[in-house]
């Protein structure tokens, strides 16, 4: 790939009068050498796993095989359908959707990882959304996914995408920069506004430990990705209304990998601290591993 | 740089609930059924770091069984995992080392066992789904197990390395990446070859007839 950075992307594209999501994808075609055809189709049906995810989860109350999560997406979509909401739109569709998502995955359904399965709601979950409101084309939302691909391949490349090495922030964190940055893009904002949303996103989501109950993928997990989602949508408004990050997008990157590396290991997906440890995390876990 | 498509990111499609110690999982059972070339007929699972303290509560069991009874990552198979090594005969064990490895916190020894032989290696989950193998045969590598792969085991000696470039290059296949590793000067030693193309089974038995070399495995993704 031509960009390690994320400024590098932002001058690929300004330089080319191309989105991120056009750079992305022409250098994916470039550094693979498979066909542009069947990126694309890779893509498109990456997009479709998401929407059946979605749909499922907002339709059937799925629940995980522990039962700690489940039916909040549903239960949100109902209370959406009152339209008494106080966040009614976008945020609380994006909240719904990547509900939704987080909850197909706790029940092991299938779902695409973006970038990590413990964040697969963030992303879908903004797309789907942005795009309902804009009446987006699949194309469109397919160019966003590149989009966010390429800000994700930055940060994993640059600095870390695991909760156990990084803490949530590694990946919750990433999604939603991905998002806020593809979320831009889909508004018709500029490849620079697109990387200003991606700093405001990840800079108010670091520090977040990962501190899964009794290990497993669902509390506090399904709600921070929804979380994500929310910070996401508000970072890509803030962005396209021309506020900028103090501090540029690649150090966020960085800050965020040297504090990943501080957490000690109790807090990187261990379930030996934090939410895991307080007396309701300790009295589930006993519950569903009675063996421990 | 671990990460070199964009699919890294946007992607495996897999089920859930994690890519590190669910999917991750999966492939390096994967590999290793790949590697032995068969079903084997006992597993020994050794977990370490953060997959020997969540391994349960992220299917991280079911998962690694399911690629070593030759499942991937998006089979919705996996969740039965253990019901299908019970079918297939497959004894199970797993083992836990609280520790972290050397390596990184999602480590998983994979050791396989039949009538025929047995295989070991080492992997390590780096997070959205990727994995590097980092020892086979106790020999320290360093594998993503993404492209076809030939491992040719051999003695320690001059023109091994000559003579398997050579049956490659004859078969038009070419070497994207290549690592040897041996356990001292003039000992057993191993090639590990990334290559472009897919790797014939005649080339293999070509290779596999070298002087020197008494083993060899494929490992085609």
């Amino acid at each position: 790939m031509k960009y390690r950075t994320v400024a590098e992307l932002v001058q690929l594209a300004c330089q080319k009068n191309k989105t991120i999501g056009e750079v992305v994808l022409e250098q994916e075609i470039q550094a693979t050498a498979r066909r542009s055809e069947e990126i694309w189709s890779n893509m498109e049906k990456s997009l479709q796993i998401m929407e059946q995810a979605v749909e499922k989860g907002i339709q059937e109350a799925v629940y995980s095989r522990s039962g700690l999560t489940g039916g909040d997406a549903k239960k949100l979509k109902d209370y959406a359908n009152t339209g008494q909401s106080l966040s009614q739109g976008v945020i609380l569709d994006a909240v719904n959707f990547a509900l939704a998502t987080s909850e197909v995955n706790a029940s092991m359904g299938l779902i695409v990882a973006t970038p990590t399965a413990g964040s697969s709601g963030v992303l879908p979950g903004c797309i789907l959304a942005a795009g309902k409101q804009r009446n987006s084309t699949r194309e469109q939302m397919i160019h966003a996914l590149f989009n966010a691909g390429g800000v994700g391949f930055v940060i994993a490349n640059n600095a870390t995408i695991s909760g156990a090495a990084g803490g949530c922030q590694a990946e919750v964190g990433a999604a939603s920069a991905m998002a806020a940055s593809a979320v831009v893009e889909l508004a018709g904002g500029t490849p620079q506004q697109c990387s200003e949303a991606g700093a405001i996103a990840l800079k108010n989501l670091l520090g977040l430990v990962c501190d899964p109950v009794a290990g497993l993928v669902e509390v506090p997990c399904v709600k921070r990705n929804s979380m994500g989602a929310a910070v996401a949508i508000v970072a890509a408004d803030m962005a396209l209304a021309g506020i900028t990050s103090v501090i540029p997008f690649d150090e966020v990157i960085e800050a965020m990998y040297k504090i990943g590396a501080m957490l000690p290991s109790c807090l990187r997906e261990t379930s030996q601290a934090g939410l895991a440890t307080t007396p309701t995390g300790i009295k589930l876990t006993e519950k569903i591993h009675p063996q421990v | 740089m671990p990460y070199t498509s964009i699919f890294d990111i946007i992607g495996p499609i897999m089920v859930g609930p994690s890519s590190s110690h669910t999917a991750g999982a999966a492939r390096i059972g994967k590999t290793a059924r790949e590697i032995f070339g068969r079903c084997p007929q006992r597993a020994k699972i050794t977990f370490y770091g953060s997959f020997a303290q969540t391994y349960r509560g992220h299917g991280t069991d079911l998962a690694i069984v399911g690629g070593i009874l030759d499942l991937n990552a998006d089979d919705e198979k996996i969740i039965r995992s253990f019901e299908i090594a019970k079918e297939q005969g497959v004894a199970i064990e797993f083992i836990t080392v609280p520790e972290e490895s050397a390596y990184h916190p999602n480590t998983a020894k994979v050791s396989l066992v039949d009538d025929q032989g047995s295989f070991e290696l080492v992997g390590i989950s780096i997070g959205g789904g990727k994995i590097t193998i980092k020892e086979i045969e106790g020999f320290k590598i360093s594998l993503s197990g993404e492209n076809p792969t030939l491992l040719v085991f051999h003695h320690d000696r001059y023109g091994a390395i000559a003579q398997v470039a050579q049956k490659l290059a004859l078969n038009r296949i070419n070497v994207g990446h290549m690592e040897v590793a041996r356990k001292s000067k003039g000992d057993l030693a191993l090639m590990v070859i990334e290559t472009d193309q897919e790797i014939p089974g005649e080339t293999l038995a070509d290779v596999k007839k070298i002087d020197h070399v008494y083993n060899v495995a494929l490992l085609n993704p």
